[in-house]
């Protein structure tokens, strides 16, 4: 029997229609549009200006804060300007308009394939490292890295949890990287586990990618710290909570991280780029997004120069099926649906999903029906119907009593939910009400 | 690219299900026992649903159209269910405008004098059926043998044991049918509570379905087996045995169809095992010591009334719940 | 019989005795002597308890302002939705002076209607702006503008709003509105203010209608009818009143300033000011805003 997480979760149909398509090159745009704020935090200080020229792997953005990250250019050209660029969720952000003019790289970055397995950098060298190549978590929330691995006094981490578990329906992205970059991750995976401090890594994998497993079972023997768990497929695994309590039995308290537990979870696609940078001096500047829909013509997993925009990757993969109803940023699940096709694709951009028009609409709204589905299928234990309720009646109070704020919006509910009640939208309402009051709290 | 996109919140796909293909799906799990029912009781236990379905269905359509204006939601299935299952509570014999008047009551009292479906506190089958059985007590009561359709009539194994207590169960032994006549249901009682196998057939295709919760029956069936079965190891004599409370009278249709209600049944499993513990010692309760023979209706409406109370204090398991109380 | 008949009195009786005795004694135990001008001044009070005044429904105001009286000053306080004749009534029964206040109104400061402002996708979801706020950019590109699923409509309690169907956007009926602020509160997107309403028979007021702080051309993209911040308006009540400042890319009047001469209205290339009575064109004699493009002609 494979572990699993224990409560909770749902079982979506997997569609993993881009699990064969082998990871190919996007062809360079003509123009790149990278954002400031690809990540969590601060967004980074643009140190260029319009005329500059830049090469490939090129600083153009510098950390602003502490929980922030270095923005690289993902191609040479000259900078064209400076300006707003919608963000998935349509919210202006600052970035960096780049005119494309060849493929120089900076100088230093080893684009040969060959695999560099010695590490000789130490502990402090390799967070500084990854704090300088811009590497953020590539799973879709874009927390910058460097700052998961600067253990806070007292905890004592014994163990490095990588994220392979690609629970989103659609996505292949990880499968995809696992297949074909299986040696560069594990040393990236090496990599993160020195700079952890701990001997053991368990790189998580759902039952859904036997191939993965497999060809990760071999390519690890040669490491003893790191394991290959299969999980048993369930929906949201890949959640970090889920993860680890699925990989190591381990459950991280309400409103804590997971170094609490002495666990620290990276994405393999993390690995990879780690893997890149300490290695062969490469920062973040392309990823892999799979471009998929029942409808696309080729689904495909590009490998993608940060910055370009999603109208070029879907027309790479067959074009805009003519019945597209919705245009996804990440996976259908908690993916953002996007307004703009010229917006670019970032650090944390998983996939871009077509969804036809018929599944685009939600289903009538109709009375809740006490099923108790929506509990049952809660993995955090909570009772969506009734937050659900509290927020149509502005009562925050309670919703913040009944662990709204527990709520990581996986779907589950909605999903499941035959009212098709929205569930987690009303949530969402609530969470952000009670953050204001909270912090209103506080500032008083 | 000239189509217009759908912004929306995630998430983006949903399962295919919805209320009436809930609803319908019990409908069909109830095909067995409507099956069961129709051998052992002949031709007219048809015309007993038939009257108790049409009238659910017309009251809801009635109440919707001309009382509330609203548009008119039948079709989700709902009020056949509801129909369905209060016609497997009467006996056959039953005057049909009796049949029709619990139908009216069950949804016009039950269900739609609440707000309609999802409001209603009580199951509106056993708000029907607990009108009828003290409105109409001797018809409700009155039991048509089973396999028998000349009208002769007979008590039910309940009945038969209503006043085991004085007379002594011994007595009894040569009238009681046998366990494998209970399970098969070659017995007398209600339309659809006789045979427990029929009646498992669709409860097991509920739970597959995901439809109930495998744990409502269970703790039900279960915590009536064993109040029961505690008087009847202490004096045998007096009491039945609780295999034969297992079989007997509504508790079988009570625990697979009736406790497990989606909208009168607590939201969270925990909650749900209280209500089926507590439903299945109230009808334990009131079959040992009552003056009706039949306790379940009674015991789950009673517990009907407490999901509220329930829902409030016996919340779902948290996520790192150890980690919870750790912090207080 | 008889004797049944009897028992069954007496015993109801006996029990309906003795549980008038203890309400009784129950009353006069807890018995909390109240003001009686409180409730006084309550029966003038509109009575709606839409808490507009700051106190949990009428009886909170009233309460307040029996204390107030007390103090012999109840100029801190007032009744929105009442309105001068009431805070009069009340000034009268205390034989105190009013608070002056001016009648307000809820304004919309957004003009995004479908023809301003083009739908760029079709929203998904629950019916309630809330949702569709934490969508981001949600129905047209401006991410100020009004979301159009009616919060505002809902929460009023007067049926001062209603939503249009032609323009998507929500309208006061000024003569309904008591601005309590249950829209202020409701707009996740902050779009209703609680101005001044004006003086005159048809009052006069003059409020820009729009909340985009995006940069001029960003926001003239978006939406024809978008303040583009260029200052106009300001630079033309700089020589008026100066009641027109300018921050964050938006223009804003002063109610408490502005005279609705409604001279800043035709300077407005966009035509983002509105006014409640007609206000002549800067060059022809057309009675609506002039818009972009005829203005450099002349």
């Amino acid at each position: 029997m494979s572990k699993t997480f224990p409560m909770g979760g749902i079982h979506p149909p997997d569609t993993k229609i881009a699990a064969p398509a082998a990871i190919t090159p996007l062809p360079l745009p003509a123009e790149v549009i990278i954002p400031l704020g690809q990540h969590i935090g601060a967004p980074a200080q643009p140190i260029v200006k319009a005329g500059d020229k830049v090469k490939a792997g090129q600083l153009i953005g510098e950390t602003a804060g502490f929980i922030s990250a270095n923005i690289h250019s993902s191609v040479s050209g000259t900078v064209k300007k400076i300006d707003d660029v919608a963000d998935p969720s349509g919210y202006p952000k600052k970035a960096v308009y780049i005119t494309v003019e060849g493929d120089e790289w900076a100088e230093g970055i080893d684009r040969s394939t060959t695999l560099k397995k010695e590490i000789t950098l130490d502990r402090e060298s390799i967070v500084e490292k990854i704090k300088a190549g811009g590497i953020v978590g590539m799973g879709g929330a874009s927390f910058p890295t460097n700052v998961k691995y600067m253990v806070p006094e007292g905890k004592t981490p014994d163990t490095l949890v990588i994220n392979g578990v690609e629970c989103e329906p659609y996505l292949t992205a990880d499968h995809r990287v696992m297949l074909e970059h299986a040696d560069e991750m594990l040393v990236g995976i090496e990599i993160l586990r020195i700079a952890l401090g701990v001997e053991k890594a368990v790189i998580g994998i759902e039952e859904n990618k036997p191939d993965a497993i497999k060809h990760l079972k071999e390519r690890s023997a040669d490491y003893p710290g790191i394991t290959v768990e299969s999980l048993h497929m369930q929906y949201p695994q890949g959640a970090e909570k889920q993860l680890i309590k699925a990989c190591t039995g381990r459950e991280v308290p309400s409103g804590k991280l997971p170094i609490e537990v002495g666990c620290a979870v990276n994405n393999v696609g993390t690995a990879y780029a780690v893997y890149q940078m300490v290695q062969k001096n490469q920062p973040l500047v392309e990823r892999v997004v799979t471009v998929t829909g029942k409808q696309v013509k080729n689904p495909s997993n590009f490998r993608v120069r940060v910055g370009t925009s999603y109208a070029a990757c879907i027309e790479a993969a067959g074009g805009l099926p003519e019945d597209t109803g919705k245009v996804i940023s990440g996976g259908p699940m908690m993916g953002m649906a996007v307004a703009d096709l010229s917006i670019p694709v970032a650090k944390g951009t998983s996939g871009i999903l077509m969804l036809p028009k018929a599944e685009s609409v939600r289903p009538e709204v109709v009375h809740c029906i006490r099923c108790g589905a929506c509990v049952s299928v809660c993995p955090m234990g909570l009772e969506p119907y009734l937050i659900e309720k509290f927020a149509r009646a502005d009562k925050w109070d309670q919703a913040e009593q009944r662990a709204a704020m527990d709520c990581m919006e996986c779907g589950c509910c909605s999903y499941i939910c035959p009212s098709g009640r929205p569930l987690v939208d009303y949530i969402r309402v609530a969470k952000g009400e009670i953050n204001n009051r909270r912090r209103a709290r506080a500032a008083q | 690219m000239s189509t217009t996109l759908t912004a929306g919140l995630s998430p983006h796909i949903k399962r295919r299900d919805s209320v009436p293909r809930v609803m319908w799906a019990v409908s069909i799990a109830l095909i067995p026992v409507l099956v069961a029912s129709v051998t052992v009781f002949g031709p007219r236990a048809l015309l007993v649903l038939a009257v108790a379905v049409f009238s659910c269905v017309f009251t809801e359509t009635f109440v919707q159209a001309f009382l509330l204006k609203k548009p008119v939601t039948i079709s989700d299935g709902s009020a056949v269910v509801t129909g369905l299952l209060l016609a497997f509570n009467i006996p056959v014999s039953i005057p049909l405008w009796m049949v029709a008047v619990g139908g009216f009551v069950a949804i016009g009292i039950g269900k739609m004098a609440f707000g309609g479906i999802g409001n209603n506190p009580f199951n509106p089958a056993l708000v029907g059926r607990a009108f009828m059985t003290t409105s109409f007590a001797a018809p409700m009561t009155n039991w048509r043998l089973p396999l028998v359709f000349d009208g002769s009539t007979g008590a039910t194994p309940l009945g038969l044991i209503a006043n085991s207590a004085e007379t002594g169960m011994s007595a009894l032994q040569s009238d009681l049918p046998g366990y494998f006549n209970m399970f098969i249901g070659n017995i007398g009682g209600s339309l659809g509570e006789t045979s427990a196998l029929a009646i498992m057939i669709g409860g097991v295709f509920l739970i597959a379905r995901g439809l109930i919760d495998w744990r409502t029956p269970l703790f039900f069936l279960g915590s009536l087996a064993a109040i029961t079965g505690i008087f009847w190891v202490i004096a045998p004599g007096s009491y039945a045995d609780p295999l034969f409370h297992v079989l007997a009278g509504g508790a079988m249709i009570g625990a697979w169809y009736m406790a497990t209600d989606m909208t009168t049944s607590p939201m969270s499993r925990n909650g749900r095992i209280v209500f089926a513990v507590g439903a299945g010692l109230l009808t334990g309760i009131i079959r040992l010591f009552g003056a009706f023979p039949g306790g379940v209706s009674y015991g789950i409406l009673i517990m009907n009334a407490l999901v509220p109370a329930i829902d409030s204090h016996i919340r779902p398991k948290r996520f790192a719940q150890g980690a919870l109380h750790e912090k207080t | 019989m008889d004797s049944t008949v009897m028992y069954s009195l007496l015993t109801l009786g006996g029990i309906a005795s003795v549980f008038a005795m203890i309400l009784y004694f129950v009353a006069k135990r807890f018995h909390i002597e109240e003001d009686p001008q409180v409730a006084e001044v309550e029966s003038m009070l509109p009575g709606i308890n839409c808490g507009a005044c700051g106190y949990p429904g009428c009886a909170g105001l009233a309460e307040a302002l029996v204390e107030a009286a007390g103090k012999k000053d109840i100029s801190g306080l007032y009744c929105p939705p009442g309105g001068g004749e009431t805070m009069g009534a009340i000034a009268e029964y205390f034989g105190l002076a009013a608070a002056t206040s001016a009648a307000t109104v809820a304004v919309l400061r957004c003009n995004g209607s479908f023809a301003h402002s083009p739908r760029t996708t079709e929203y998904d979801g629950p019916s309630s702006c809330a949702v569709a706020h934490k969508l981001g950019a949600s129905v047209s590109n401006c991410i100020y503008s009004c979301l159009g699923e009616g919060d505002c409509v809902t929460a009023c309690n007067f049926e001062a709003l209603y939503m249009d169907p032609t323009t998507g956007l929500p309208v006061v009926i000024d003569n309904n509105c008591t601005s309590c602020g249950a829209c202020v509160t409701a707009c996740p997107r902050d779009l209703f203010e609680i101005r001044l309403l004006g003086k005159g028979k048809k009052p006069r007021r003059v409020w820009i209608a729009c909340h985009s702080h995006d940069r001029g051309a960003v926001a003239k993209k978006n939406c024809s009818v978008a303040c583009i911040a260029c200052g106009k308006c300001v630079r033309t009540c700089d020589t008026i009143v100066k009641a027109i400042s300018m921050k964050d890319n938006l223009a804003y009047i002063d109610p408490d300033i502005c005279i609705a001469c409604g001279k800043c209205v035709p300077e407005c290339p966009t035509g983002a000011i509105l006014a409640t009575f007609p206000v002549k064109a800067k060059q022809e004699d057309s009675g609506e805003p002039v818009s972009t493009g005829t203005e450099n002609t002349h």
